[in-house]
């Protein structure tokens, strides 16, 4: 099977335009040196009917959120998706379509985008959003570029409670560049402000901290706030779960310069980790919007006066500075955001803040339940979120392969990333008290 | 026509989701949160579920996609995205997991993800791949600091990238962030690398070259083995940018042509949907001597188990959150195993077929700046149309009123006035022929009546838009 329409008359047809006898003969090109000269060694082509077959087959190796019950987090949410995201998002005219280069033919995806902005201004608190990144671990990475050329500085004040993958893609980026990133210790599940506090100087490019935490813990953003403000320089950046916004003060509030993070929790399905969308929003000053990474949307007017959307502030961008450019980035996560877009308004106003709270409130059930039991402690008890910590006389790896007999995804072994041990429990609001009482059940029993 | 923005449709108390009841015992968060966090006020929109699904639908119907019609974007690859891809990428086994999981829990994605990178390694000639890359700057990215790590890995030290004058933005962008210094050569008059201009600019501190070949104006780089021993004559790596990859597959790999490392752009080559702008992905290859340097973790096979490998102590480290963009991965598989090695082949073949055709009948209106046997896609100038006072952009924004998308335009920089045109294999031969009519009547309206395709367009939704306004004024948010 194929997606060639033109038969084999018409390319006949086509040849003797062309003014040659065979297709092999435009392929001349190619000189017989690095000709292969065999076939590839892929398989036969499959019909839809195999296909689906085939797949389907492996695909039942897999154990699925659908028969399991998750309390899996760590950046990757299983939030309830409302149906129309994927109905609306199926529209050719939106999935099909490429960047858009001409606006003119573009508004849908264009209006999209400044909506998208304006949600996620709003939710931070900031004044300017550009139009997605890769995913949060990238645009942590891409904030913390973007504050170094702002503030000319190199040292990065790193909390060890941001999210170890996002602290790995940082340095990675941040190797080129020769950043020194010093890691600030976590106590009792929140970063260890006298230790920030004695870093800190005139020399700091960005205090970068997560908010909640990756252990779910609300950092003491109000103490954050009064260290930035003493050294000028020194830029904070906020990596937020934007879900979480719909119940906290936004980060802007804390003294925040740029709010980054990770965009799945609105609307997208889990995925096995993506596709999911980073997103990036920053003060309005111009120091700042010039340094952006990205695509921008702006409205403006047509020929006639009347208002429209185009990709803008493009001179950043690197099909126009090329070497010059503030990042790299072409290809985003257009439809993610989109998805997100669509999430925000269906959610709305109220939604936002109820799905935020039914969080809060069924965690914090959970938690308080696990602590009351003698082999489980809740380490960061009274100031998470959706998730917290638990750690647990027990060996974590029992615990949880114990629990998934029972068809419950327990959490995330927190040793699988080599600094604390424990285990990490999220909550959203699709889980029940029935499971949350389930669980609590099981892990008493062992 | 214009659609209001999704805030202007709110109406105080309108709800367009529902939720269960609270089933746990109800807290008042006040009580546990201190008030200074807890926020006070949330300014988005009230609508209704159908006000959602009746405003989105308008935007979309402002869009076009692939699915209305050519999309001859030169580089881009804008072909058919097959609807089974999607239904596989929806299969809930495979998207109702979780990025933690154990590994033996998703035996099932994983085999998936394997077979895919072994096909991919297999396409391009390289030895193995990692998928993390989300898109192809992201893998030139990737890719470049693969280059990065194994100098310093071997404790020699290389300052330089060369890339082509007609390379993509990416390649000199993603190069600077890699921490490489840039040097840009002039192609010759057949618009391929210059040898003595290359030989010129090498030395010691070169670590690479990014090339794309066929190149952006869909010429094949013929001496591509030389521009290989030159480079690693001098200890210098050669990159693949695989953006035109569409162009050779199951005639040449890259692999063979001598290239080290490389991206493949699954969403051009391997029909993955472009979202109107993403996501993407930007998978990379690279040669046996380089697996070390890959990014962390590797997806690996021992027997008939899959695991990721995350013990990799010379790894550029990780460059993407979990594994990289696992639902555009599912769709570029569906799309191999439908093909099979025949199916690519024949992707290719028609593809090349395609961009000759247009080529042969369009070289007589506008000026063909390069005569060389080009493949996939070729470029033309508009240079003729702008001694009659219309410019290449005009003639894009009229082909917009004629209901089909326009080319890339500006793009290769070494040609004046450019149109990039690339059909892709997927377009039957009345739909090239309606494009290539179209231009024809514009071409003819610039000599009749050049105001009209200077003021183009007229039958869009909107009228051609002011960026410069945009970009003065900037107006980021409602």
């Amino acid at each position: 099977m194929d997606y060639v329409s033109n038969t084999e008359q018409e390319r006949q047809q086509m040849l003797k335009e062309i003014g040659v006898e065979a297709i092999e003969d435009i392929f001349d090109s190619i000189p017989d040196e690095v000709r292969l000269n065999r076939e590839l060694d892929v398989s036969e082509g499959m019909s839809e009917l195999e296909l689906k077959r085939h797949i389907n087959k492996i695909a039942d190796k897999n154990i699925s959120l659908e028969n399991y019950t998750s309390f899996l987090g760590g950046g990757a949410y299983d939030h309830y998706v409302p149906s129309i995201i994927d109905h609306l998002i199926s529209r050719q005219e939106f999935y099909t379509a490429y960047t858009p280069y001409q606006a003119e033919l573009s508004q849908g995806t264009l209006q999209v985008v400044y909506e998208y902005q304006s949600m996620i201004s709003e939710l931070t608190g900031m004044d300017v959003a550009n139009a997605s990144l890769l995913d949060g671990g990238s645009a942590t990475a891409e904030a913390i570029l973007m504050a170094s050329r702002i503030s000319r500085n190199k040292k990065v004040l790193i909390s060890s409670a941001l999210h170890p993958s996002y602290r790995e893609v940082a340095k990675t980026y941040g190797k080129p560049k020769d950043l020194d990133f010093v890691e600030i210790s976590i106590e009792d599940g929140v970063t260890n402000l006298e230790e920030l506090e004695d870093n800190l100087d005139n020399d700091v490019a960005a205090i970068v901290v997560q908010y909640p935490n990756f252990y779910g813990s609300i950092e003491n953003m109000e103490k954050i706030k009064q260290l930035k403000e003493e050294y000028k320089k020194a830029l904070l950046i906020v990596v937020a779960n934007p879900i979480a916004l719909g119940l906290l003060t936004p980060p802007k509030e804390f003294g925040a310069d740029i709010v980054t993070g990770e965009g799945q929790s609105l609307g997208n399905t889990i995925n096995y980790g993506g596709p999911y969308l980073g997103y990036l929003a920053c003060i309005n000053d111009r120091k700042f919007i010039r340094q952006l990474p990205g695509r921008i949307a702006g409205a403006t007017v047509d020929a006639d006066g009347n208002r429209g959307y185009v990709l803008t502030l493009q001179t950043r961008e690197q099909h126009i500075r090329r070497e010059k450019a503030t990042s790299n980035m072409c290809t985003n996560e257009a439809l993610n955001a989109a998805i997100s877009t669509i999430y925000m308004a269906t959610m709305g106003k109220k939604g936002m803040k109820e799905v935020a709270e039914q969080s809060y409130k069924k965690a914090h059930y959970l938690a308080d339940k696990i602590d009351e039991l003698e082999d489980f402690e809740v380490v960061n008890s009274d100031n998470f979120f959706h998730e917290f910590w638990i750690t647990t006389k027990l060996a974590a790896k029992k615990v949880l392969s114990n629990l998934k007999e029972e068809k419950i995804l327990g959490g995330i072994d927190i040793s699988r990333f080599e600094e604390e041990e424990g285990i990490l429990i999220s909550v959203t609001e699709k889980r029940t008290k029935e499971e949350l009482d389930n669980l609590v059940r099981l892990l008493e029993a062992m | 026509m214009a659609e209001k923005l999704i805030i202007d449709y709110s109406s105080s108390g309108r709800k367009g989701y529902s939720l269960p009841p609270l089933d746990v015992p109800d807290i008042n968060i006040e009580d546990n949160v201190e008030s200074k966090y807890v926020r006070k006020d949330l300014n988005f929109p009230e609508v209704s579920e159908v006000d959602v699904v009746r405003h989105y639908t308008a935007l979309s119907e402002l869009n076009y996609g692939v699915d209305s019609g050519i999309y001859p974007l030169g580089s881009c690859t804008m072909k058919y995205n097959p609807k089974r891809n999607e239904d596989i990428a929806r299969i809930e086994k495979l998207t109702q997991i979780h990025p933690y999981q154990s590994d033996d829990d998703v035996q099932g994605s994983l085999q998936i993800l394997h077979e895919l990178k072994t096909d991919l390694a297999e396409i391009s000639g390289m030895d193995e791949m990692t998928l993390q890359p989300a898109s192809g700057a992201h893998g030139e990215f990737t890719g470049l600091l693969i280059i990065r790590k194994y100098f310093e890995d071997k404790g020699i030290e290389k300052t330089k990238v060369i890339v082509p004058d007609s390379a993509h933005g990416t390649n000199p962008a993603s190069a600077v962030m890699a921490g490489f210094d840039i040097v840009e050569i002039d192609s010759n008059e057949h618009g391929m690398v210059d040898l003595e201009k290359l030989k010129e600019a090498v030395d010691d501190d070169v670590a690479a070259l990014m090339l794309t070949n066929p190149n952006t104006l869909g010429i094949f780089e013929k001496d591509i083995k030389e521009i290989a021993d030159i480079i690693h004559d001098v200890g210098g790596l050669l990159y693949y940018d695989g953006a035109n990859l569409n162009a050779v597959m199951g005639y040449a790999r890259p692999g063979d042509m001598d290239f080290d490392v490389l991206h493949l752009n699954l969403h051009k080559t391997f029909s993955t949907p472009h979202g109107g702008g993403g996501p993407g992905s930007g998978t990379v290859g690279v040669k046996e001597f380089l697996k070390p340097y890959l990014p962390r973790p590797l997806l690996v096979k021992e027997e008939d188990k899959y695991y990721w490998e995350y013990d990799k102590p010379k790894s550029i480290g990780k460059v993407h959150g979990f594994y990289g963009n696992y639902g555009v991965l599912i769709r570029a598989y569906s799309y191999i195993k439908t093909l099979g090695y025949k199916g690519l082949k024949k992707t290719t073949e028609n593809a090349v077929l395609n961009a000759n055709y247009m080529k042969a009948k369009l070289k007589e209106d506008f000026v063909l700046p390069y005569e060389e046997n080009s493949l996939h896609e070729f470029v033309l100038s508009g240079i003729k149309q702008k001694e009659k006072g219309v410019s290449t952009l005009n003639i894009a924004k009229r082909l917009l009123d004629y209901g089909q998308y326009a080319p890339t335009i500006y793009f290769p920089l070494v040609v004046k006035e450019a149109m990039m045109i690339e059909p892709t294999e997927t377009e039957n031969i009345e739909t090239l022929n309606k494009f290539i009519d179209t231009l024809k009547i514009i071409s003819k309206e610039i000599d009749d009546n050049p105001e009209i395709v200077q003021n183009a367009p007229h039958n869009t939704s909107v009228r051609k838009l002011d960026e410069a306004k945009a970009a003065r004024e900037p107006d980021l948010k409602w």
